[in-house]
């Protein structure tokens, strides 16, 4: 049988899953790693009388981006690290203003400008407490090319659903690295369960001619829209904001279980560090050892049901990633204290090798 | 949309409004209203933007559209709204505050005559906040920040929305009488539209600098800031012409991926780790490209990465390829099985690769570029004789027909039919010209 593959880079593969996804509005601001999906939006949706922008900044751009998503407009953006920085007050009105929105995060190695265009996941923390308030994220990490376009569609239906802002968690090597994919996984979606369709809570009806009128703000508001004062009101909205995201955890809960019976080490990672582990995963196995990885691909919130469901027998956990340990202190908190917890990390603008995962498993 | 012929566009029940005795605020509410009804608008046929700051109270007062969001950026979510419902007509209201730290947006919006239309309740100070100066603030005035005299020359916000090239731009005061038609007038210009409206704080500015109406007519004739219109063009606004974009680009094919068939044999059976190391113009990424193409036609897998400095005509060019039997995984390199050195650039940026190399690694190079600290095996690119006359033409692509013979990982066949598939006529006809040196 003739095989199909095609030469894809993540930014194409995202802009894809974004298009199909019916997103047709994008507003973003140029900065690597993350320019390609711009210049890839900015170029397809005016061909099919979509709208791409770029804005004078990215307070700008985001900003231009919940505009036309209150005014029905299916939007995305992306940025890096430090495009992050400045889109967080936005980021808190969205929230606040329940505005459906996909944000691809093209992680680079902070702090400020850092090493810019390496391999980083520098902002896994930012991203989930990247503005005031401290309300839930939704985020997802691809690792792939494939998952890169599957996961850009799914992040557009929780937006949807959540009204609320999604991250699709990128970095410079799922960026901008071009791989060969199979038509086939580029088409067809994992065995992923399906996202309920309609809202969580009261879909968002845009500004309209001839529709109702409609009053939005980002403070604190009564159900017209006007900003209220009232700590009854005001506790219940927030509480709503937070439990919207937080009671639905099972249906954002997305991860790859790859369990072997009687392994006492999981390796637990996520986004491009994952593959390294994959690879690592192979060769132990290769060498007679029982092992169990999970790769997690809804970073946010932290899907700690399916985790601890993979701690069966586990008395060592290794978390590879390419930050300080960010996501490890996540898993730190949900395991017992019996259990050995190992980072593998680098900050250093170099991929994690496998190499270097099976050194921390066999303890050299 | 059928005319209703409405009083007021004010929400009557909201009333009286939350601004101080004095304040003129409501006076320019009153006006906006004054002009929709001019207009005839359905209610729903206006949305008004509002950010922080005084004036940020005033959406509940209409029965308009509203939206109220963060300090100074409400000209960047207005234009938003309008950029995907151009039949909107959309209000911004926004304080001198906002004009400040929105600034950026304010000469951005008048520069792509983003259509909408701003409303600047302009009194000289911040007014929720307490009293602080503003960038509008007069010089020598007494505020909360500046108790013994401001000291910073004010900004001019029309002539700021002027100079930048916004469509309809005006200066007024609160309490004009034809403040109503203005308003109107400048919200039937198609692009950006601006009224620089001056006004009253009866908390802070006005008690704290003796400062009443007429003060502040002479103040504006002292600083030579004209009132009323002040610029009017016929420049076609953002939205109207990002039409003529969408119209271009509809007759063009959107783009898909280049779908590549396994129609060769491949003979590998582990991961190769090849680097091309080069410099600015010499198609190193467009040979790693062949090279991954061609093994994606025999079946193999691959992932490409690509390194050149941000100033990408100049320095280094590295192109990283993994061929694998097996889908990659781990798409770094650093200890390369093949690297190729065709430019002096390219060498010292590898070195840290090639130093890591052992003697199962070769290290094939051009001329000159030989002396490389590693303990892999170096040897010269030893091209056929005869490519000598052609080598300029493209030597990343006779490295590629090179590593081609020499790591027998695909079928030579494959190469070419790559440049076919993936390369522009003019390219393939160049390169499958280069290639037939190599043919035996």
């Amino acid at each position: 049988m003739i095989k199909k593959r095609e030469m894809v880079d993540g930014a194409a593969a995202i802009a894809r899953g974004a298009l199909d996804a019916g997103c047709n509005y994008y507003a973003g601001y140029p900065i690597t790693p993350a320019s390609g999906i711009l210049t890839h939006m900015l170029r397809e949706l005016p061909k099919v009388g979509g709208i791409g922008f770029q804005g004078e900044d990215e307070i700008s751009s985001l900003g231009h981006c919940i505009g036309a998503a209150m005014t029905g407009a299916t939007v995305f953006t992306a940025t890096s690290g430090p495009g992050l920085s400045l889109y967080s007050e936005n980021l808190g009105l969205a929230i606040m203003m329940e505005v459906p929105i996909v944000i691809a995060i093209s992680q680079r190695l902070g702090p400020s400008t850092g090493a810019a265009t390496a391999s980083a996941q520098g902002d896994i923390q930012f991203m989930r407490w990247g503005t005031t308030g401290g309300y839930p994220m939704i985020v997802l990490a691809p690792t792939n090319i494939s998952e890169c376009y599957h996961l850009t569609k799914r992040a557009f239906q929780l937006a949807k659903r959540f009204r609320t802002p999604v991250f699709l968690a990128t970095d410079k090597d799922t960026v901008m690295t071009t791989e060969s994919v199979s038509v086939n996984d580029m088409k067809n979606a994992p065995d992923w369960p399906k996202i309920p369709n309609g809202g969580v809570g009261k879909e968002l009806d845009p500004y309209q001619i001839d529709g109702e009128i409609h009053h939005y703000t980002g403070s604190s508001h009564n159900e017209e829209g006007h900003i209220t004062k009232d700590p009854d009101i005001i506790a219940e909205l927030n509480e709503r904001l937070r439990t919207k995201i937080e009671s639905n955890l099972n249906e954002l809960s997305l991860v790859k279980n790859d369990l072997q019976h009687g392994a006492d080490t999981l390796i637990l990672s996520y986004g491009i560090s994952a593959r390294s582990m994959e690879a690592a995963v192979k060769e132990i196995r290769d060498g007679g050892d029982q092992v169990s990885s999970i790769t997690i691909y809804s970073l946010w919130p932290v899907p700690e049901k399916a985790i601890q469901e993979s701690l069966v027998g586990i008395k060592r956990i290794i978390v590879p990633e390419l930050n300080h340990g960010q996501y490890l202190r996540e898993i730190e908190r949900l395991v017992n204290r019996d259990v050995e917890l190992i980072g593998v990390n680098r900050v250093d603008t170099i991929l994690l090798t496998p190499d270097e995962i099976m050194r921390a498993y066999h303890g050299s | 949309m059928d005319p209703k012929h409405l009083d007021t566009y004010i929400a009557k029940e909201n009333l009286p409004y939350a601004f101080c005795p004095g304040c003129s605020h409501g006076k320019i509410l009153g006006a906006l209203s004054d002009s929709l009804k001019r207009q005839n608008l359905d209610p729903s046929e206006v949305v008004i933007v509002t950010d922080i700051g005084c004036v940020g109270l005033s959406d509940k007062y209409f029965i308009t559209h509203a939206f109220h969001g963060l300090h100074g950026r409400a000209i960047t979510y207005a234009s938003g709204i309008k950029m995907q419902n151009p039949d909107l007509n959309v209000v911004v209201l926004i304080g001198d505050g906002g004009c400040g730290i929105g600034g950026h947006h304010l000469l951005n919006a008048a520069r792509l005559n983003s259509d909408i239309n701003v409303l600047v309740f302009n009194n000289f100070n911040f007014g929720m906040t307490g009293g602080q100066h503003s960038v509008t603030t007069p010089l020598d005035s007494i505020t909360a920040t500046t108790a013994l005299g401001s000291i910073d020359a004010p900004m001019d916000i029309a002539g700021t929305a002027q100079v930048n090239g916004g469509g309809f731009i005006a200066r007024a005061t609160a309490f004009d009488k034809d403040l109503p038609e203005l308003i109107e007038k400048s919200m039937r210009h198609d692009g950006f539209s601006l009224i620089d409206i001056w006004e009253l704080c009866t908390a802070y500015y006005v008690p704290r600098n003796d400062f009443g109406r007429k003060d502040m007519m002479v103040y504006m004739d002292g600083m030579e800031m004209a009132s009323g219109i002040l610029q009017e063009t016929n420049r076609p606004s953002f939205q109207t012409s990002y039409k003529n974009i969408q119209e271009k680009a509809s007759v063009q094919n959107p783009i898909s991926g280049l779908e590549l068939e396994t129609i060769f044999e491949h003979s590998l059976t582990k991961p190769i780790r090849i680097v091309l190391a080069g410099a600015a113009g010499q198609k190193v990424v467009s040979a790693g490209n062949l090279l991954a193409s061609a093994a994606t036609l025999s079946g193999l897998w691959v992932s490409r990465r690509a390194d050149f400095p941000i100033t990408i005509q100049t320095g280094f060019s590295v192109a990283e390829i993994v061929i694998s039997p097996e889908p990659v995984l781990y798409s770094g390199i650093v200890k390369p099985d093949v690297v190729a050195i065709i430019a002096s650039e390219g060498k010292s940026k590898v070195s840290r690769l090639t130093l890591a190399m052992d003697d199962s690694g070769v290290i094939y190079h051009s001329d000159g570029l030989g002396n490389i600290e590693s303990e892999a095996q170096i040897s010269p690119l030893d091209f056929p004789e005869d490519v000598q006359q052609d080598i300029r033409k493209n030597l990343s692509a006779l490295t590629a027909a090179f590593l081609t013979k020499k790591l027998n990982m695909f079928p030579f066949e494959a190469l070419k039919e790559a440049s076919r598939q993936i390369q522009k006529p003019k390219i393939t006809e160049i390169n499958l010209g280069i290639f037939e040196y190599f043919e035996d």
